[in-house]
């Protein structure tokens, strides 16, 4: 076995032999001209390029997306191999290459870890993967590996003496904690823990976690923060489709006729899936797209480029516009009623909700035009194929499910859903979230089982030998938000966070610093690194990251990647697989017969158990194991005896996972949140049928009024992941958005005699920050904070007051369904505090642009290189069906 | 016709839920799905009430105190919220009892609209049982998720 595939200039020779052999496809036309003569320079490298020589060095900080290869509609995505190396490596000095694929954003790219010197110093996309084609962002270039060598790495365990965290070793650590468990185990029995983990961690990790809690303590306290970036990604598929599982896949970006993506700024958060957009964009048959955003975001840049429409409804709207758009189709006749007839229920009362929302309605409401509404219903209406992704922009604001299940409401009503270009991308925040939703470490069961249904409980039961009524599912499993609430009353009395920093993340930041530093909760932290929240627990418990474990995980599209271990971590930082397997020896957890309930040791063991457990369940992995995931690419599930090569879209023939019996929920009421009883599903006979739910708009729970008169929202930029815990440490991507700022628009800025780089206060009813100003390009009336900056890096942080910490200002209140916090509703104020002494420390490259010149652009990224490659055939693409190849299914 | 009695318990008791939900959710307002889930639910309540008021023009209303029958069981409603974990818990129980008094007030009155063809309060009985429903649904499903926790582990 080879590790990982060989480098790109050689591909043609050594391509795996599985891989379909052909002709190079890369063909290098250009679309649409771009206008910097940066790009100018680019393209002229394009023209001259030979498939297999390096485009060049290119600076992935100036240039997010690096060069394009348009390619015509249906035709497969070029290949185009991205690479970073440190300290001017090149390939050859590289010891080995390492498969995985990259963890900094849902995309999960396939790609390879090179290590020197028992060092990761580098990556490279791997171009036979399904998901990048060989491409990386920057982000996964610069920000995939320096992390793990930074000297304040966490090696030891530490431990709360005297106030202070102090080192020690595993067994003290590890001691403490099982003797607080012991204690509130015997005081008051399970309901006294809570675990809230990650998106970060890979899928055998979340199955011991939720093994461990559901049926070794019996605890339902288990979530993770994938309730923050992903959890109305689920709750919506479970609304519509019964299950989640997402219904499309990336390849449906070469057939749509119409993208539309709503709340997603793909451009900065999917990087690379924005380059596959790009290479259509960009092509002489483009497809249109239309863009929900109150920011002109590069998406919204593009919507205006292809003649579809950038809407930017009022924060807090995006009911009301979904329920415009929905009426718009039943007006226009746009409803396939014959296919709604027989694959939908609800029809009736769906038309009965939206018929109020008139595009003057809604124009007045959302602060949209009514013709542009129009407009964009029109291209939703006439288009062939129209593929619609999703995310933050509507999982994090008001009414986050009702708004998401509209969107599948609109594939349903014109049959739109499970063919080539004709699909759903509800995405993802994070690379792993998806593994928590899978396995049972968050708010659901195992194998997207139904806590309402017995016999789905009495599976699980059976599996790990346990008595039914030790798993908890009397309710549905507790989420984060709630479990915070039971650690700030205390009736939480041990409180173990995995690999996440709700202390920067959470809405309403000082209230989660008093929870976590009080004394009414005794808090364990594992981490890679001393963060904002490990400083304030009891015990912190050192783990290896990325690299330096095997485990598997699962991206937005549901490709399963495994990723080897690269380097030995550092010091005596253990896998978090390895902390659990500790924490479970130390409890002597025992199934009904006395045998140990955890008894595996290496990874490859809990993936072969978590595979029987996803048997005959919607997310069904048992057609994979490590072997067949050491393939030249990642295999998206379900894979099984019957589609032995994964499966690229789900609901090809209009059959959902809706049967009573068979649904990982019986629903719920979208509005309040009530749930649907086993008894009245049954009545409604869904059979296989998907529902169409409405609800009506709502005011938002928090508007703006004479005291607090702007709204506030908060997001990403392109060069950090979250609260920078990796990419803050990668030179580059921190030198490119180094600090917090906040973005007007310039008609506030005016008004509130704000220059560029003003240093503004921005005040809510629960706190406020200091940052510098950027007049951008947001809606009117509107704040944008970026969330990644807390005090790790601050020498002069003072903890209590966070004068950079966009949820500072955040709301405690979240979706009644997906329990998702409400990220993007809150009422602010500005003040101007006093001048700048430049320009706000923005990105120019994408959404945070400024309005005006004088600003530098955004640059000085180290070097990587671009190179383009003989494009493999993929398998189950359905491109290469369309061209004749052999290679898909 | 003693229909006009049940238009007034419909009445008062819809007006009674309505105050209590707010009673409740601003009470328990550190739980804020507890408050903005009654507010919401509050807003049912206040359309019914809306919704009643030509039913009312045309077949009268009567209050407690002047009518043949007098309330015997006093629905007063909840002027203050009890504190801590259990005390939601009771707090929402007395919510769904209120609510299923004003459920079966609602039935009522909706056989009554059956045998007097009265398409529109028919309509009216419907949709006002439907969302009574939904309120009653909200309470338990929250008092489910709440009670574990509450009986068995609330300091």
């Amino acid at each position: 076995m080879s590790r990982g595939p060989p480098a790109p200039a050689r591909a043609s020779a050594a391509r795996p032999t599985s891989m379909t052999n052909r002709p190079p496809r890369t063909r290098i036309r250009l679309g649409t001209e771009p206008r910097s003569s940066r790009a100018r320079r680019a393209r002229l490298d394009l023209r001259t390029a030979l498939v297999g020589s390096t485009v060049g060095h290119m600076d992935r900080i100036a240039d997010v997306w690096g060069p394009r290869t348009p390619h015509g509609k249906g035709t497969v995505w070029p290949a185009r191999v991205d690479e970073y190396l440190a300290d001017g490596l090149s390939e050859d000095e590289v010891d080995r290459w390492v498969p995985s694929a990259c963890v900094l954003c849902s995309n999960g790219c396939g790609c390879d870890i090179a290590v020197k010197d028992g060092r990761m110093v580098g990556v490279r996309g791997r171009a036979t993967d399904v998901v990048n084609h060989g491409r990386l962002g920057p982000k996964g270039l610069y920000g995939s590996t320096p992390w793990a060598s930074s000297p304040d790495r966490l090696t030891r365990p530490l431990v709360r003496e005297a106030g202070q965290l102090v080192e020690t070793d595993w067994d003290t650590a590890m001691g403490r904690v099982v003797e607080v468990s012991r204690r509130l185990l015997a005081e008051k029995g399970p309901l006294t823990h809570g675990f809230y983990s990650t998106g970060q961690l890979f899928a055998e990790e979340y199955y011991v976690l939720g093994v461990i809690g559901k049926a070794g303590l019996g605890t339902p306290h288990m979530d993770g923060n994938t309730r923050l970036c992903t959890a109305t990604s689920a709750a919506a598929f479970k609304e519509s489709f019964g299950a989640d599982g997402q219904p499309g896949s990336y390849t449906d970006v070469e057939h749509c006729d119409a993208l539309f993506l709503y709340g997603h700024n793909m451009a900065e958060t999917q990087t690379v899936l924005w380059m596959r957009v790009l290479d259509r964009t960009r092509s002489p048959d483009p497809p249109v797209v239309v863009c929900v955003d109150p920011r002109r975001t590069p998406v919204a840049v593009e919507a205006e480029r292809t003649g579809g429409v950038h809407l930017a409804p009022r924060v807090g709207t995006n009911l009301a516009l979904m329920n415009g758009l929905t009426r718009e189709l039943f007006a226009n006749g746009w409803v396939d009623e014959r296919w709604v007839r027989d694959h939908t229920l609800g029809v009736e009362e769906l038309r009965g909700i939206v018929e109020p929302y008139t595009p003057e309605v809604v124009a007045r409401t959302c602060g949209v035009d009514a013709d542009d509404l129009r407009r964009a219903a029109r291209i939703f209406g006439e288009s062939r194929d129209v593929l619609s992704t999703v995310l933050q922009g509507f999982y994090q604001s008001h009414q986050a499910t009702a708004s998401a299940v509209a969107v599948h409401n609109l594939h349903l009503l014109r049959g739109l859903i499970g063919r080539p270009g004709s699909g759903v991308l509800q995405m993802n925040g994070q690379p792993t979230a998806q593994n928590n939703r899978e396995c049972g470490a968050d708010g659901d069961l195992p194998g997207f089982r139904n806590w309402e249904n017995p016999r789905h409980v009495g599976e699980l039961a059976e599996l790990w030998n346990v008595d039914p009524l030790t798993i908890p599912h009397w309710a549905p499993p507790t989420h984060a938000m709630q479990i915070f609430g039971y650690a700030e009353e205390g009736s939480i009395g041990l409180l173990w966070v995995v690999g996440t920093n709700p202390a920067v993340s959470m809405p309403e930041s000082a209230r989660i610093r008093r929870i976590l530093g009080g004394d009414q909760c005794f808090v364990v932290v594992q981490d890679l690194f001393l963060t904002e929240t490990a400083r304030l627990a009891d015990v912190v418990l050192p783990a290896a990251g990325w690299g330096e474990k095997t485990g598997t995980f699962t991206n937005t599209n549901r490709v399963v990647h495994l990723s080897e271990k690269a380097v030995e971590p550092p010091g005596e930082a253990r896998s978090d697989l390895e902390i659990f397997l500790m924490y479970a020896d130390a409890m002597d957890f025992r199934d009904r017969d006395g045998a140990p309930l955890v008894p595996w040791r290496e990874p490859e063991e809990v993936f072969d158990a978590w595979r029987e457990a996803s048997r005959g369940r919607p997310v069904d992995y048992t057609g994979l194991t490590y072997a067949r995931l050491r393939g030249p690419t990642g295999i998206p599930w379900p894979v099984t005896e019957h589609a032995p090569d994964g499966t690229d879209r789900l609901y090809h023939d209009g059959v959902f996972p809706t049967r009573t019996d068979e649904c990982e929920t019986y629903g719920h009421d979208l509005l309040t949140g009530a749930v649907v009883t086993e008894q009245e599903h049954r009545a409604m006979r869904p059979d296989g049928r998907a529902f169409l739910k409405g609800a009506h708009h709502t005011p938002p729970h928090e508007e703006p009024g004479p005291e607090y008169p702007m709204l506030y929202t908060t997001g990403r930029t392109v060069y950090q992941f979250h609260t920078r815990t990796k990419t803050g440490r990668s030179p580059s991507l921190r030198a490119a958005a180094p600090d917090a700022w906040v973005e007007l628009s310039e008609v506030d800025a005016a008004r509130l005699g704000v220059s560029e780089g003003d240093v503004v206060r921005v005040e809510s009813p629960r706190g406020a920050i200091e940052v510098r100003a950027r007049v951008g390009r947001v809606r009117p009336g509107t704040v944008f904070a970026p969330f990644h900056y807390g005090s790790w890096d601050l020498d002069d942080a003072d903890p209590e007051h966070q004068h950079r910490q966009a949820n500072e200002l955040t709301m405690t209140v979240w979706d009644p369904v997906s329990k998702q916090p409400y990220f993007k509703t809150a009422a602010c104020r500005v003040v101007r505090v006093r001048g700048g002494d430049g320009p706000a420390p923005a990105p120019t490259t994408a959404a945070s642009a400024p309005v005006g010149g004088g600003v530098p652009g955004t640059s000085g990224g180290a070097p990587t290189t671009t190179r383009l490659t003989d494009t493999p055939g993929y398998p189950d693409d359905p491109a290469v069906d369309a061209a004749g190849g052999t290679g898909g299914r | 016709m003693h229909l006009a009695t049940y238009v007034g318990l419909a009445h008062r008791s819809e007006r009674t839920l309505a105050e209590s939900l707010r009673v409740v959710g601003e009470g328990h307002a550190r739980h804020p799905d507890v408050l903005f889930t009654c507010r919401t639910l509050a807003g049912f309540s206040d359309d019914h009430v809306r919704q009643l008021e030509p039913v009312a023009r045309r077949y009268g209303e009567q209050h407690g105190g002047d009518v043949e029958e007098p309330d015997r069981l006093h629905a007063a409603g909840l002027a203050e919220v009890r504190s801590g974990p259990v005390g939601l818990l009771r707090d929402l129980q007395d919510l769904h009892v209120l609510g299923t008094l004003v459920l079966t007030t609602w039935t009522v009155i909706n056989q009554a609209a059956q045998g007097l063809r009265d398409h529109e309060l028919l309509s009216i009985a419907r949709s006002a049982s439907g969302q009574t429903s939904r309120q009653l649904s909200w309470l338990n499903t929250r008092m489910k998720a709440a009670a574990p926790q509450a009986l068995i582990v609330a300091p």
